[in-house]
Formats: C-alpha cells, sequence, structure tokens
C-alpha cells in the first residue's frame, strides 16, 4: 500500500507561516488534486511531499513510513513541473533514461524501459530529439515519460497543463487521466484551474489560505461546498449568493430577502434557525427560468444573455447583486428574452451562515 | 603652450572634426547628392538612406585598415625581407623568400618558446576555466559570497606587469643566513630546513611559477562569467535532477555543466587568446631566461634587442597563424551564445 498521509504539515518561512497545519490521507492508487487560488500554499505542500522543501512541523508519511527527513531521491517519488524542467542537453530518450541511470539500471533495463515508456506515450519516433526541438505537447509529454519510467510509489503534478494552449490541455487533461487507469499509481496533482480539478480528480481537496478548506470527490464538493468560498471557487459561472434570513420554520421554511421569498427544504438546521441571517447558494444551472405567471418565482432583472450554443447564460441582477442562470437554448429561445424571474427547487439551495460562510447541516442531492 | 591646454585643445579639435565631419557629410548626402525634393524625391530619400550607414562607419573603418590590415601584410612583407645596412648608412631592403622562418627554425630559443607556448595554452586555461568554475559555484552557495567573488576578481584589475612584480616578490630569494621576504622560500625554508631556493631559475617547473601569475589573474574572469551562466539554468531542471536521486556532484556534472558547456568553451578560447600573446609576465619576470622563452617575447627580443626585423615579423606571422584559428571560433561561438 502506497498511500501519502499528511499530519499537521506547517510551512513557515521564519516567522511568516505559509501552510498552517494540513491534515490529508490519500489513498493508494487514489488521484487527488490539491486546487485553490495562487498563494494558497498548494504548491508549497506539494514540493513538502516531493522533498523539495523543508517541512516545517508535522508528519509527511509515504508508504507508512515517516519521510520528514528522508532525501527527495530515497522517497521514491516522480514529479512532474509546471515548465516540463526537462534538461537541454539531453535528447528524449536520455531525458528519460536519466533516473535510471542516475539508479544505476543495467544497460538492458534502461533500454527497454524507455522502448516501453516510449511506446506508451507515443515518443517512439522523438526519442533522439533534443527537447528544443519538441512542441510543448511532446515536451509534456516527456516529462511525464521520465516520471512514470521509474515506477515511482507517487507522482506529483505540479500544474503540469498550465502552460498549454487550450486545445492541448484539454487532450492531455483526458491522457493523464488515461494513464492514471492504466498504471495506477498514487497521484497528487496541483493546479489552479478547476475543470482540471473536477475532470481528473477521484478527490479535491480545497486549499486557501495555507488551510484545507473541504475535502470531497468532484460532486459532493460541486452540490455541497462546505463554506462559501468553496462555493464561489467551484463551479464555472460560480455558484450564486443571496444574502436572506430566514422567517419561518414548520414544514415548510422561508427565506425572505428585498421583499421576495423563498422556499427551503425542511431540514431542521433551517427549521430551527428562524430570524438567522443567512446566505443561499443557488447553482446556475440548478435554477429554472419562468415568467411571471408561476406564483413561487423570484423575480430578477436581467442585463444580458449570452448564448453560447447549447446553453445560455443570463446575466441579471437580484437585490442589486448580480445572479447568474444557465439554461438549456434548445426549444426556448423565443422565452430567452422575456425572462423576468426563476424558482427553484428547495432541495437544491445550500444554506451557508452569513456570519462564518460554514454550510448549515443537510445535504443537497442529485435528483 | 601648457601641456594641458594643448591636450584640451586637442580634444576640441578633434571632437569638432568629428561633428562636423558627420554632419557636412550628412549635409552633402541629403543636399547635394540626392536632395529630398524634384520629381525622384522618395527614390532619392531611399538611396541616401542606404548610403547613410556608410556615412557613419566610414571613420571606423578606415582606422581599423590603417592600424589593423595594413600593419599585418607590412609584417608579412617584412617577414620576407632582409633588412641591410649600406656602407653610405642607407638601408635598403632585400626580398629573401622564407630566408627568415629557416633561420628562425633553426635557433633552439625558437622551439623552446613554441614548446613553453604550447604547455601555457593547455596548463592557463584549463586551470583558469577549472578554478573560475568551482569558484562560480561555491561562492553562489555562501553567504558572503558576494566578498569572496571581489576579492577573486580583483587580480583582473591589475595589470600584468603589476602581477608579475608581486609574484616575483612571493618568489623572491635571499641569502641563506638572512630573513626570507619572498613568501614562498619563507615556508619552504620553515618546513624544510634547506636553504632558499631561487625559484625562478628552476628549469621546466619555473614556466608552471609563471603561469600561476596568469591564472591568478584570469579565474576572476572566468568566475564572473561561468557564475552569471549558472545563474541562467532553469531551476526546475536541478530540481527535476533532485526529485530523478542525482546527488550534488551528478547534478554540477551531469545538469549544470553541460548546460553551461558553450559558455565554458567561450571562457576558455578567450584566456587562450590571452595566453598566446602572452609578454608582459615572462618579460617582467625572467625576460625568457633559463627555459622560460615564449613566442611574444621572442618576437619583442628579436624586433627590439637583436634588431633583426625579418625574423621578428616573421615570428610575429607563427603568432598570428596560432592566433586566428581560435579567434574566428570564439566569435562564432560568442555570436551562437547571443542568438
Amino acid at each position: 500500500m502506497a498511500g501519502v498521509q499528511l499530519n499537521g504539515i506547517v510551512k513557515a518561512y521564519g516567522a511568516v507561516q505559509v501552510v498552517h497545519g494540513i491534515d490529508l490521507e490519500v489513498n493508494e492508487q487514489e488521484f487527488v488534486v490539491l486546487v485553490g487560488p495562487s498563494g494558497c500554499g498548494k504548491s508549497t505542500t506539494l514540493r513538502m511531499i516531493a522533498g523539495l522543501e523543508e517541512i516545517s512541523d508535522g508528519d509527511l508519511t509515504i508508504d507508512g513510513r515517516r519521510v520528514n527527513r528522508v532525501a527527495p531521491k530515497d522517497r521514491d517519488v516522480a514529479m512532474v513541473f509546471q515548465n516540463y524542467a526537462l534538461y537541454p542537453h539531453l535528447n528524449v530518450a536520455e531525458n528519460i533514461a536519466f533516473g535510471l541511470r542516475i539508479r544505476k539500471e543495467s544497460k538492458e533495463v534502461i533500454a527497454s524501459s524507455v522502448e516501453e515508456v516510449g511506446n506508451i506515450l507515443g515518443l517512439t519516433p522523438y526519442l533522439e530529439r533534443r527537447p528544443a526541438d519538441l512542441s510543448g505537447g511532446q515536451r509534456q509529454r516527456v516529462a511525464m515519460g521520465r516520471a512514470i519510467v521509474r515506477r515511482p510509489k507517487v507522482f506529483l503534478f505540479d500544474e503540469p497543463l498550465s502552460n498549454l494552449d487550450a486545445k492541448l490541455r484539454t487532450q492531455m487533461r483526458a491522457e493523464i487521466k488515461r494513464l492514471h487507469k492504466r498504471l495506477g499509481v498514487t497521484s497528487i496533482y496541483v493546479t489552479h484551474d478547476q475543470v482540471e480539478a473536477m475532470t481528473l480528480a477521484d478527490r479535491i481537496v480545497v486549499m486557501n489560505d495555507g488551510k484545507i478548506e473541504q475535502v470531497g470527490s468532484p460532486m459532493d464538493l460541486f452540490l455541497n461546498p462546505a463554506n462559501t468560498f468553496v462555493a464561489g471557487f467551484l463551479g464555472s459561472p460560480p455558484m450564486n449568493m443571496v444574502a436572506a434570513q430566514i422567517t419561518s420554520g414548520g414544514d415548510a421554511p422561508v427565506a425572505e430577502f428585498g421583499g421576495q421569498r423563498l422556499t427551503l427544504a425542511p431540514l431542521p438546521s433551517l427549521q430551527n434557525a428562524v430570524g438567522k441571517n443567512v446566505i443561499l447558494g443557488i447553482r446556475p444551472e440548478f435554477v429554472r427560468i419562468a415568467d411571471d405567471s408561476a406564483a413561487d418565482s423570484v423575480k430578477v432583472e436581467v442585463d444580458l444573455t449570452e448564448t453560447l450554443g447549447s446553453e445560455a447564460l443570463i446575466h441579471a441582477s437580484l437585490n442589486g447583486e448580480p445572479f447568474v442562470i444557465r439554461t438549456e437554448t434548445v426549444g426556448q429561445m423565443n422565452v430567452l428574452d422575456g425572462i423576468s424571474g426563476f424558482t427553484i427547487a428547495p432541495n437544491l439551495i445550500r444554506v451557508f451562515d452569513a456570519e462564518t460562510g460554514v454550510a448549515l447541516p443537510g445535504q443537497v442531492t442529485e435528483q | 603652450m601648457h601641456p594641458a591646454l594643448q591636450g584640451l585643445l586637442t580634444i576640441v579639435i578633434g571632437v569638432g572634426a568629428c561633428l562636423s565631419y558627420f554632419w557636412a557629410s550628412n549635409q552633402f548626402l541629403d543636399r547635394v547628392l540626392f536632395p529630398a525634393k524634384g520629381p525622384n524625391a522618395g527614390r532619392n530619400i531611399n538611396r541616401a538612406n542606404m548610403i547613410r550607414p556608410w556615412l557613419f562607419l566610414f571613420p571606423a573603418l578606415f582606422a581599423l585598415s590603417l592600424y589593423l590590415a595594413y600593419p599585418v601584410f607590412e609584417t608579412i612583407r617584412l617577414s620576407l625581407t632582409d633588412r641591410v645596412t649600406q656602407p653610405d648608412g642607407t638601408t635598403v631592403y632585400h626580398f629573401v623568400g622564407l630566408g627568415n622562418y629557416i633561420q628562425m627554425s633553426g635557433d633552439p630559443k625558437f622551439w623552446e618558446a613554441l614548446w613553453n607556448n604550447m604547455l601555457w595554452l593547455i596548463v592557463v586555461p584549463a586551470m583558469s576555466t577549472a578554478f573560475g568554475l568551482l569558484a562560480a559555484q561555491l561562492t553562489d552557495r555562501i553567504s558572503w559570497g558576494n566578498l569572496a567573488k571581489s576579492l577573486i576578481f580583483m587580480p583582473m584589475a591589475i595589470s600584468f606587469v603589476g602581477a608579475a612584480v608581486i609574484w616575483k616578490l612571493i618568489y623572491d630569494a635571499r641569502p641563506p643566513d638572512a630573513a626570507q621576504i619572498g613568501v614562498l622560500n619563507a615556508i619552504y625554508v620553515s618546513l624544510t630546513g634547506n636553504d632558499p631556493q631561487q625559484w625562478l631559475t628552476v628549469p621546466f617547473w619555473n614556466n608552471f611559477l609563471l603561469m600561476v601569475v596568469l591564472v591568478w589573474i584570469q579565474t576572476g574572469f572566468a568566475m564572473v562569467i561561468l557564475s552569471a551562466a549558472l545563474r541562467g539554468i532553469p531551476e526546475e531542471t536541478i530540481e527535476a535532477a533532485i526529485v530523478d536521486g542525482a546527488n550534488p556532484f551528478q547534478i554540477f556534472f551531469k545538469i549544470k555543466v553541460p548546460q553551461i558547456m558553450p559558455t565554458i568553451m567561450v571562457v576558455w578560447t578567450t584566456i587562450t587568446l590571452v595566453v598566446l600573446k602572452i609578454f608582459d609576465i615572462v618579460f617582467a619576470m625572467t625576460n625568457g631566461q633559463w627555459g622560460t622563452q615564449v613566442l611574444a617575447n621572442y618576437m619583442f627580443n628579436q624586433l627590439f634587442v637583436t634588431r633583426d626585423w625579418g625574423v621578428g615579423s616573421a615570428s610575429a606571422m607563427v603568432i598570428m597563424l596560432l592566433v586566428t584559428p581560435i579567434l574566428v571560433w570564439n566569435v562564432r561561438q560568442a555570436r551562437k551564445e547571443m542568438r
């Protein structure tokens, strides 16, 4: 079993602490993505796992062994860097073989390993070329080849796709996913791109300001963000936030805002919170457009409609705050212009405490 | 006239002449030769702009050909002639073909100089580059690295003759019963109890004692250039090598050095060029005695001591022939670096 455990991992530069005690358990063969805004400590955390940064406090365990003081080369991890970090003076085959040569593997083993990796990644025609003569996508592949050839216990990816153009990024993303399925190596992947996080991860770790905000499966984080930060970070466009007050409990708790009202799910945490100031988290994808005739519709003022082909983004305002609605275009092009309100199922509204930003207990579930 | 005033006047006249040359030549081009008016105004402007660079380049090209190209051809001519002073006091030049070269090849001092130059050529660039690389790598890793760098670089600011005088003091020898002011002898005597040595007269090894001076000077140069190159290496390639399992020595020799190899070669050849022209140090310390002759000092002796212009010019040609290929290669490498 080659899991990775982080126990209260702290990174401090002198008096300045940038990572404040991270606890995380990455299971064997799992693909975990660390995501967060720049400066949130995700890369630093990854570099501590790799051994490129010293761990200020806490315990790091790889495969059941505490490795805080173990040199990078003895941790049996491989890393793919943002700028590929290929050795410019070596050709592709030598780049891939470097780690094996350093470990004094026999010539036959090196040759067969390089050949195998070349086949897996489609690099066979380029083995004799220097990195300077490769395209961005090919360089990225070589960087991955260099990582997988050693058959390490853990793969570490540090924003490996951020230097590629959009099309290539999508392609390489799928390739990384495929590679992980095929090799089944425990992987920790850092990115600031939430699409990469959602598509690649078995579990996502959302980080902010040197702390973990939430850990969970992509869908879990999407439906049930633990707080307003995660709600605003994941999803594109992000979750709408509406400040409101719970005005009545009972079987159908009601939240009021700017003279309008929305019915919430009959959860104990909401029924017992009458008078509480809350933030209603409403996913742009979960609302249904409605006209004035619907009794329970919430009125919005539409500023702009962006049509993206199969779907449209309606930029509106609610109580003076921006509110985005995402809707299908097929069959309702004629109604898109005349939108004045929306409805939403009570069980799709995520309710946060207005003071702390933390979600009130209760799950949003897929219907 | 007071010399300072005279100097000032010269500067004013010189700068004034330059300014008036550029002003007048451009005026001539724009007003007389290709005026920017009339039926062909557009064509004239284009033509004037094609000629203008040459107006600016002309003074430099002229001075270079006068002071660089002409002497080369004159030296070739002189190396093929003999200067003969006739009974009436006038001098004539006789064409002697390769006579001077043949005469020179019969001179054991010439072969000694050539052999010593080869030794210099191998030892000094190698040692300077190696020490420079070592100093660059080590000073980057310590807190007082910049101070160390300044100290190592300082000999670069000393003239070769000045450096030769300093090192002559280090190799100095006093009679056995006197106090030694030469550092080398002071150490030697106190360690071994032997009599002090006249180090610069010890055959063969005295060559290396002279080379030390140039290595001491050139290490600073190599260090500065290589230090900049080392800093240009992408940090990620080093981190990748660390994760790949390379130890510090492997990182240095397998990742860093190969990446700065072009710079190392430029430093190496630049020092090689300095070495091929080495003169001052040998002249000031031994003047080529005790088996330390080098080509440039041999040339100097032939030209200004023996006053044999033919052989002197011939030895100058030998130096030029040795320098040229390295110079060409060096310039090419440097250009490749810049691209």
